[in-house]
């Protein structure tokens, strides 16, 4: 099995869905000729033409407001917004229009698209492309919000997303895009539903709750302390939106002690829901306090280094925060 | 620093023991796991060998005294060592103490305790586990999770006193204050008005059949249904067997039959082999028969057949006859008198025809078996003489209807009509 990168896993995602349907396109900015400013596209363009990779103006609003009406008239966007800081002024049509219309036109309209946009810091992107955006999406029923965590995730939640009836938002964890490599079979039809989480590493102490990059520094925060004798189980969520109660509530019955980790302000942040529906639904079930471990509340991730590590979970904080609650 | 010697606890319900004879005094050197006191209990009598070597440091219980499960006994340690002060035991029956004895620590209460997580809360309801007898290993000496559970799977029931190899450490060398934070719920009697007479005092085996009977006519709604089985093939059976198991040195009564034909019907009527519990009825896998064994005006005590669905009648006969005579001269182990399934009280005995047994708390049914006589009776039109007898089965009305109770009852009389087949 060969091993690839987690965007190669985007790529190749986007690739064998427009091949096997003529009514996905993809449209963004600089996804055409130039295959995307972190190559997600690359060679798509060349492969399917100027109709169906189509480079956009700057102009978030109208990606995602293309996206929303040829998806009402049959077609399956795929619209990247280059970076999640920017997603911004699509807000009102994602929220507004494409969340909406299934249940406003009581089921008549569906809006089946995906909205890739990459997000997340640690990469030297300074306040405006290092941003966290998942919780604000969270929040709105209508839709679904997954994050993949490694190559094959990538690859088949891209094409479950593309497949929705509904319109998908598909973050991507950038930092990771050449740094989280994994094998995916090639040949063969990946599919991962949108929906369930996985337990990627099994163990008794304590439970890790993280997805995309903060998934990825969760492992490591594991093996960390399995070498001082802490027995972590991680959890990778996937699909924030809607949440898989299940596989977190009975990893969290069963080790009695939860962490919860993204690297979005705390405050307010998606791990706070989380960290809710365990002291709502597992609270007999608690051992000590759920804890989140988070950026902080400041307005953006800093451009100085030392500012930005300072601002950015690690593995080193994960295992910290593993251990004060193992030994709780 | 000296050792403490701790009355154990010998079995589920077993919360005292009485001091029977020490086997070494005080000053007297000891031997690591030598013999140093015999214990009497309502179930079995043992001796505790010492925890540790040295010599008797002090006895703080004498001959004929009893206390409960958890008591200091003795002090081991090296010559000229102080003892340590006796912690008072609680429910002495009678007898003068034999040390100074200090006032007795409340409980430890919630707040002592530390935090309590809702897991751990929660877990100690469920089982009963008082938290003051777990040793907790978390932040703060907090009871944790794995604290709790450890605690529960080590058991309120020491089955086996088996933690010698660690003295000092095991839940028999733990204080009592420890083991024991309130004393166990006592069955009230309304007061008798003062009347002529004396007074025979409880010893363990009488309070606990008496416990034990009120707890088990108050926890469950008794029900007796009575049959009566021709035993022909049985008494022949048993008439040609008897020689050849004699020959093996096993006695053969007619209790073996009992229980085999008990373990056949239990295998067709799961239901009776079960225990209720508020979730649910529990179902047991293992058929375990206990027979009940007369000691005569000491009481009784309900020796436990284990696996009996696994085992030939020669087996059973041999285990029962076994069983019996152990538990006549006070030789059971703790597990052998627990873990029983279904039970079979033979009263007929004495002469009883047939009885309402109670149930044996916390199984289904219990199957009384009154005297076989040889009685007249109606066979095809004829009358014939037949050797009969009563089979009473009081049953858990909770688990079990009538019907069914009534359904396992009639194959244990078919079972023992058609003995050796049809």
């Amino acid at each position: 099995m060969p091993e690839i990168t987690l965007i190669e896993g985007i790529r190749q995602g986007m690739d064998e869905e427009l091949a096997r349907d003529e009514r996905v396109f993809v449209v963004g900015e600089d996804v055409g000729p130039r295959g995307g400013v972190f190559r997600a596209t690359m060679g798509l363009f060349d492969k399917y033409g100027a109709g169906r990779i189509i480079d956009s103006p700057l102009a978030e609003l109208s990606i995602v407001g293309v996206g929303i009406g040829a998806a009402l008239y049959g077609m399956r966007p795929i619209c990247e917004v280059q970076f999640a800081d920017f997603i911004h002024p699509a807000f009102n049509q994602i929220v507004n229009e494409a969340a909406k219309m299934c249940y406003r036109s009581k089921g008549d309209w569906t809006v089946p698209m995906v909205i890739r946009a990459p997000y997340g810091g640690g990469i030297g992107g300074g306040l405006y492309h290092s941003q966290s955006v998942e919780a604000f999406f969270a929040h709105i029923p209508g839709l679904k919000v997954v994050i993949p965590s490694n190559p094959y995730d990538a690859k088949g939640l891209l094409k479950s997303a593309v497949r929705d009836p509904g319109p998908v938002i598909y973050l991507e964890p950038k930092k990771g895009y050449r740094l989280i490599k994994g094998e995916v079979p090639e040949g063969e039809e990946i599919l991962v539903p949108i929906g369930p989480a996985r337990v990627s590493r099994v163990g008794q102490d304590v439970t890790v709750l993280a997805y995309g990059m903060m998934h990825h520094y969760a492992l490591q925060a594991a093996e960390a302390v399995a070498a001082q004798g802490i027995d972590a189980e991680v959890v990778d969520l996937r699909t924030l939106y809607p949440v898989d109660k299940a596989t977190v509530l009975s990893s969290v019955r069963k080790t009695g002690k939860a962490l919860v980790v993204y690297e979005d302000n705390r405050t307010g942040g998606y791990g706070a829901e989380i960290a809710a529906l365990l002291a709502d639904e597992a609270f007999t079930d608690l051992d000590a306090p759920v804890r989140r471990l988070a950026g902080p509340d400041i307005p953006a991730v800093p451009f100085s280094h030392p500012l930005q590590d300072w601002f950015m979970v690690d593995p080193e904080k994960i295992a910290q925060a593993i251990r004060d609650l193992a030994a709780f | 620093m000296a050792t403490r010697v701790i009355m154990p606890q010998l079995g589920e319900s077993v919360v005292e023991g009485t001091v029977t004879k020490w086997l070494k005094k005080e000053g007297e050197p000891i031997a690591e796991f030598e013999p140093l006191v015999e214990i009497n209990t309502d179930k079995v009598d043992t001796e505790v060998p010492s925890p540790a070597g040295g010599v008797v440091l002090r006895v703080y219980v004498g001959e004929g005294e009893t206390v409960r499960a958890g008591t200091m006994l003795a002090a081991i340690g090296q010559p000229g060592e102080a003892p340590p002060e006796a912690a008072p035991a609680p429910q002495t029956a009678g007898a003068v103490p034999a040390a100074p004895r200090a006032e007795s620590p409340a409980p430890a209460a919630r707040s002592e305790l530390g935090f309590i997580s809702p897991v751990v809360a929660r877990i100690a309801a469920e089982h009963a586990v008082d938290l003051g007898r777990v040793k907790g290993t978390g932040q703060g000496g907090r009871i944790t999770k794995k604290d709790v559970l450890a605690a529960l799977e080590s058991g309120p029931a020491p089955a086996a006193p088996a933690p010698w190899e660690q003295p000092a450490l095991g839940e028999l060398f733990r204080p009592t204050e420890e083991l024991f934070g309130k004393t166990g719920e006592a069955v009230q009697a309304p007061a008798a008005a003062p009347m002529p007479g004396s007074l025979v005092p409880l010893d363990s085996v009488r309070r606990a059949i008496a416990d034990h009977m009120v707890l088990s006519k108050r926890t469950s709604p008794h029900v007796t249904t009575v049959m009566e089985a021709d035993l022909s093939r049985v008494v022949a059976h048993r008439q040609a067997q008897r020689e050849t198991f004699l020959r093996d040195g096993i006695s053969l009564t007619f209790t073996p039959y009992f229980v085999s034909a008990s373990v056949e019907a239990l295998k067709a009527f799961p239901l009776v082999n079960a225990s209720w519990s508020e979730r649910g009825i529990v179902v047991h896998r293992g058929v375990h028969v206990g027979v009940a064994v007369s000691l005569g005006e000491k009481g009784l005590i309900v020796p436990v057949v284990k696996d009996a669905d696994q085992k030939s009648l020669r087996r059973l006969a041999a285990e029962v006859n076994d069983l019996a005579a152990r538990a006549r001269s006070r030789q059971l182990k703790p597990d052998e008198v627990q873990g029983g399934t279904f039970t079979i009280t033979n009263h007929g005995i004495s002469g009883s025809l047939f009885a309402t047994p109670i149930i044996n708390q916390p199984q289904c049914a219990i199957l009384g078996v009154g005297a076989i006589q040889k009685r007249v009776v109606v066979i095809d039109d004829a009358i014939a003489i037949r050797p009969m007898v009563y089979l009473s089965l009081t049953f858990d009305h909770r688990i079990l209807d009538g019907a069914a109770a009534d359904g396992f009852l009639a194959r244990v009389v078919k079972v023992l009509w058609e003995w050796g087949g049809g």
